[in-house]
């Protein structure tokens, strides 16, 4: 194998697994730390700084950056009672947000510099407008942000109840972007797109979202039209205060994240019998298993394989959905449908169905002729580097851009588009992307001590504690989730392994005494003949079975060895430093930011 | 040093052995020996080789002398029976201890100033007596712990640290122990544990005085250009006769060798030790030539390793001296004090 290049950004990136699979690529390691060391408000300016919601996310975040933690991997059974859990990153970001001093990040919140006279305009006022907004009025843009309902947000104040993410913290954070200044919020529905061109838009970003609920096609859903009810559309009549009850058997139909929070709401209006029904089995289902766990511990069921064949009504008025019970079968290629099982139908009865069986874009107000091309499944043809349509001045982002995501995808988004917007309107080559800002610093401080906690803890996932369900259940309003307090945040801080402090070989200064590989609890490193990646993998101390996973290749030895590193499991614990005698093992931390707008002429 | 403890944290793939124990059950306390001692690397090997073997860790006991090479104990098998004797008195301790209770697997572990001069003495006489243990010098050619004086395995002519040059004779310590009549000797390098590992099992599977010579570099004092005793200079003048592997009597055999190209010694209890030869035809079970192909190897500046002398039945301490079956130690006061009508047929005896 070749030796690795380190000066590659991407490759000590790659090694930060929650940072890496972060989408907007959180310097994750550098916040915990900071956590730990009780400096909340410098820990959710670095959150700010990269996904602009800290306190949004540290509550609702899809958290893509928790399966990827090393933690989950590197965890022994015995010590942690069987189960392997990642650091509860997402909770953690919410005590950043909890903790932070508000006087300090009001100081610490940008300005707005003298209008450059250029004017954009974002349609939709949700996290990916906002993101754009946010990066583009730091640079003098002028911004107008375009939505139907009357407070920015979007779904995030629409959609997500308010016992997941209370209202205050929605308007806390949208006054942070909304305070940098230039930025005029328009309480308007658009309904066409060449009538906003025509206003003399430099750039237009398209940020409406995928605001189209699926209907339930079956007989008797006319009939019984009056208690059947779209999950998008209950939940933000919910969000407004225009419902408030709901009958006492509910059945949602659907199994993602929108069907977890009609359900739980239900259970808060007045639904006493409240079942989710789902086609699916339960594992395949949409909605992140946290969310199954909580609505189950709110005494509701999911019941699986089950497809609504009818709704059943008498003199006008609902009494039930009949279901038809499917099994799954797996043809050669491994793909999965589902047919009848055979076994007879299933009624289940009801006051109301909230239907969740899915959402939509939808682009009513773009015109045929707007210059916007659409792919099949009706979205926009666009460039997936810069997020251009095939209009050069619109950009698209959010679940606007290729159907609907989540937060942070709408987030990395916003970020990306705002790039190319700025690139553009300076007349530069928006496919060319700018690099990321790398700083890598060693972080010895004696002979055996880091800036850096490196011993590893053995605690095993901590809980954030929830409010009593009985109180939970009794006001729609009040937070379920409590979030840690700072000794609990301390303490799940610590089963952070500091992956992003790197160990950095130089095979110059190495003479091969072994004393790394001897000491390495997770027999990480190996000294041995180079080959070919297959074949060294199988040689190692211990093998190397992620082949997701780098080997880092040191070159340079005198006996013309390689040094072989499984970058998989290293817990970052600093051991093979501190007993190299020669400083052939350093430990230097990568704090990498990603490129925002107003960096947009970094070189690559 | 340092201060973290090893984290218990460990590779998803350790598994345990027969006797329940995965390989870190059998490590010790964090080294506070130099970063890159060779010291540390034998620790690792007799880690490795203990947990290939199955031994149970309270069945082992280790015994050393004074020197980093005597702290090294702490650092390896954490939960076996340990004895830091005075300097150079490791053997008659270890002598005194098998005595006792044989049925314990003894460990002796020693530097080259512990054992070629203040423990010269005791080193010569437990070898003759054939105790049944494994005694490993880590050889570092100096007195590392009181900061690098050359030791008694120092080359004659070797440089040391401060630039001085060594002008007395070296003792080597292979041939003596071949000469005193250990049963089961070798030599090896802490930097390469595919050799030393298995040169460790044999050894502590032979029912007999066993003895290693591990050259151990002293990254601190003697680790410089002008010493023979540095990473650089074992690694370009090593030349190994053999590599063994040890095959358990109980151990299935599944490797496969071109004929011709290994010499088997079976020992009396059934275990197979395969020597794979690496260039000349080299017999360990002829203590003439043994000796003779280590004063060459010395002659000629080679690091001569590998396996270099073995007697396939050797006999221990306690059966030259006809001791009973059961180990000492388990004797009842009625079996050690058989009462006046014994003493009476002793004595007539004598008469
Ligand atoms: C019930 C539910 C729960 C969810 N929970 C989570 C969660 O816990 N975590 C998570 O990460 N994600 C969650 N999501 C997904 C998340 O809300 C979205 O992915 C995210 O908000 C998308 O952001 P966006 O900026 O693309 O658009 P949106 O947030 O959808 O905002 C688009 C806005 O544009 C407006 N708009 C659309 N068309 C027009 C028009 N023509 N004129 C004017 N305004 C218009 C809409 O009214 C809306 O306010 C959830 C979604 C739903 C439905
Ligand atoms: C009776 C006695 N004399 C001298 C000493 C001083 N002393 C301590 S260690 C040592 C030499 C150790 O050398 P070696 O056995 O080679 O161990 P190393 O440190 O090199 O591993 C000496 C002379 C002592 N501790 N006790
Ligand atoms: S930091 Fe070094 S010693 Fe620690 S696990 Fe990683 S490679 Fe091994
Ligand atoms: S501890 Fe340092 S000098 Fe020794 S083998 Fe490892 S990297 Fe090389
Ligand atoms: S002084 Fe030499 S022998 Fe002692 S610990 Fe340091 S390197 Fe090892
Ligand atoms: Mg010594």
């Amino acid at each position: 194998m070749k030796p690795t290049d380190i000066a590659n950004p991407d490759y000590f990136h790659k090694v930060v697994d929650c940072q890496w699979a972060c989408p907007a690529h959180t310097p994750v390691p550098e916040y915990i730390r900071l956590i730990a060391h009780g400096r909340y408000s410098d820990a959710y300016m670095i959150n700010w700084k990269s996904n602009v919601f800290p306190g949004i996310l540290g509550r609702t975040c899809d958290r893509p950056c928790e399966p990827a933690c090393r933690r989950s991997r590197v965890e022994d059974e015995n010590l942690v009672k069987g189960k392997k859990e990642p650091v509860a990153i997402c909770r953690l970001k919410r005590v950043a947000a909890d903790y932070k001093d508000d006087d300090d990040i009001a100081a610490q919140m940008p300005k707005a510099p003298p209008k450059n006279g250029k004017r954009i305009a974002c349609i939709g006022g949700g996290p990916a407008s906002l993101t754009v907004a946010r990066d583009l009025a730091v640079l003098g843009y002028e911004i107008i942000i375009y939505d139907q309902d009357p407070k920015l947000g979007g779904f995030i104040r629409t959609q997500i109840p308010h016992f997941r993410l209370p209202e205050s913290v929605i308007d806390e954070e949208v006054g942070h972007i909304t305070g940098i200044g230039n930025i005029e919020f328009r309480h308007q529905r658009i309904d066409s797109l060449k009538a906003v061109l025509a206003e003399g838009y430099d750039a237009v970003f398209v940020g409406s979202g995928a605001p189209r609920g699926r209907d339930l096609d079956v007989p008797g859903r006319k009939e019984a039209a009056a208690n059947i009810h779209i999950g998008l559309d209950w939940l933000s009549s919910v969000s407004f205060g225009h419902i408030s009850k709901v009958g006492s058997r509910v059945i949602v139909l659907g199994g993602g994240n929108t069907a977890m929070d009609c359900c739980r709401t239900a259970r808060r209006l007045g639904g006493d019998d409240v079942k989710v029904i789902v086609r699916s089995g339960f594992e395949e289902m949409k909605a992140s298993p946290w969310e199954k766990e909580d609505a189950m511990g709110e005494d509701i069921p999911i019941l699986n394989m089950l497809v609504p064949k009818e709704v059943t009504h008498k003199d006008g008025k609902i009494t039930g959905v009949l279901f038809e019970k499917v099994k799954a079968e797996y043809d050669a290629k491994g793909r999965r449908s589902l047919v009848p099982s055979g076994e007879p139908d299933e009624h289940h009865e009801c006051d109301d169905v909230l239907v969740a069986i899915g959402q939509e874009n939808s682009f009513p107000w773009i015109e045929k002729d707007a210059g916007i091309e659409f792919d099949k499944w009706g979205l926009p043809k666009l460039n997936e580097k810069t997020f251009g349509s095939t209009h050069p001045k619109v950009f698209f982002g959010g679940d606007a851009a290729f159907g609907p995501k989540n937060i942070i995808w709408a987030a990395a988004h916003g970020h990306d588009g705002a790039i190319s917007i700025h690139k553009m309107l300076i007349g530069e080559d928006p496919e060319e992307r700018p690099a990321p800002g790398v700083n890598v610093a060693s972080q010895k401080m004696g002979i055996h001590e880091w800036s850096y906690d490196n011993a590893p803890t053995i605690d095993h996932r901590l809980k954030v504690p929830h409010r009593p369900k009985k109180e939970a259940l009794k006001d729609i309003m009040a937070e379920v989730e409590l979030g840690f307090d700072p000794q609990l945040a301390f303490k799940e801080a610590q089963r952070c392994l500091n992956c992003d402090v790197q160990t950095v070989f130089t095979g110059q200064l190495c003479i091969e005494c072994d004393a790394c590989v001897d000491i390495c609890p997770m027999d990480c490193i190996t000294f041995a003949d180079n080959g070919e990646e297959k074949d060294l993998r199988t040689r190692l101390v211990a093998p190397a079975m992620n082949p997701t996973q780098d080997l880092y290749i040191g070159d340079n030895l005198k006996t013309g060895r390689i040094m072989a590193k499984d970058e998989d499991v290293c817990l970052h614990c600093g051991l093979c430093a501190e007993r190299c005698p020669t400083g052939a093992w350093d430990m230097r931390k990568y704090y990498m930011e990603m490129t925002q707008a107003e960096h947009a002429c970094r070189k690559q | 040093m340092t201060y973290i403890a090893k984290p218990r944290l460990h590779h998803p793939s350790l598994v345990k052995n027969k006797a329940g124990y995965t390989r870190r059950d059998y490590e010790g306390a964090v080294s506070t020996l130099c970063a890159g001692c060779g010291h540390d690397s034998i620790s690792a090997a007799i880690i490795q080789a203990s947990y290939e073997l199955d031994v149970l860790p309270h069945q082992i006991a280790k015994l050393s002398g004074i020197g980093c090479s005597s702290k090294a104990p702490t650092y390896f098998l954490g939960a076996s029976h340990g004895f830091n004797t005075v300097h150079g008195r490791m053997p008659s301790v270890m002598t005194g201890a098998n005595l006792a209770n044989k049925n314990l697997v003894y460990m002796g572990v020693s530097g080259d100033g512990d054992s070629a001069s203040i423990g010269l003495g005791q080193f010569a006489h437990i070898m003759r007596r054939g105790v049944n243990m494994t005694y490993i010098v880590m050889n570092n050619g100096v007195y590392g712990l009181t900061k690098g004086q050359f030791s008694a395995t120092a080359d004659k002519g070797s440089i040391s640290k401060k630039g001085v040059a060594n002008s007395d004779e070296s003792i080597d310590l292979v041939s003596l122990a071949i000469l005193m009549g250990a049963t089961f000797v070798g030599r090896s390098f802490s930097g390469d544990k595919h050799q030393l590992v298995p040169l460790i099992k044999a050894a502590m599977d032979h029912k007999g005085a066993a003895f290693l010579d591990v050259i151990s570099p002293c990254v601190a004092f003697n680790n410089h250009p002008g010493s023979t005793k540095s990473y650089d200079y074992v690694r370009e003048h090593n030349e190994a006769l053999n590599r063994i592997d040890f095959i358990d009597g109980r151990d299935e055999i599944t490797t496969s060798y071109d004929p011709g190209s290994v010499t088997t010694v079976q020992q009396h209890d059934g275990s197979l030790l395969r020597l794979r030869k690496l260039g000349e035809e080299y017999d360990p079970s002829d203590k003439v030539a043994a000796m003779k192909r280590v004063q060459e190897g010395m002659q000629d500046g080679e690091v001569v390793t590998g396996l270099l002398y073995v007697d396939a039945t050797p006999k221990d301490l306690h059966h030259h001296l006809n001791t009973v079956d059961v180990p000492l130690n388990t004797l009842s006061d009625a079996d050690l004090c058989p009462g006046l009508p014994a003493l009476d047929r002793i004595n007539a005896s004598l008469r």
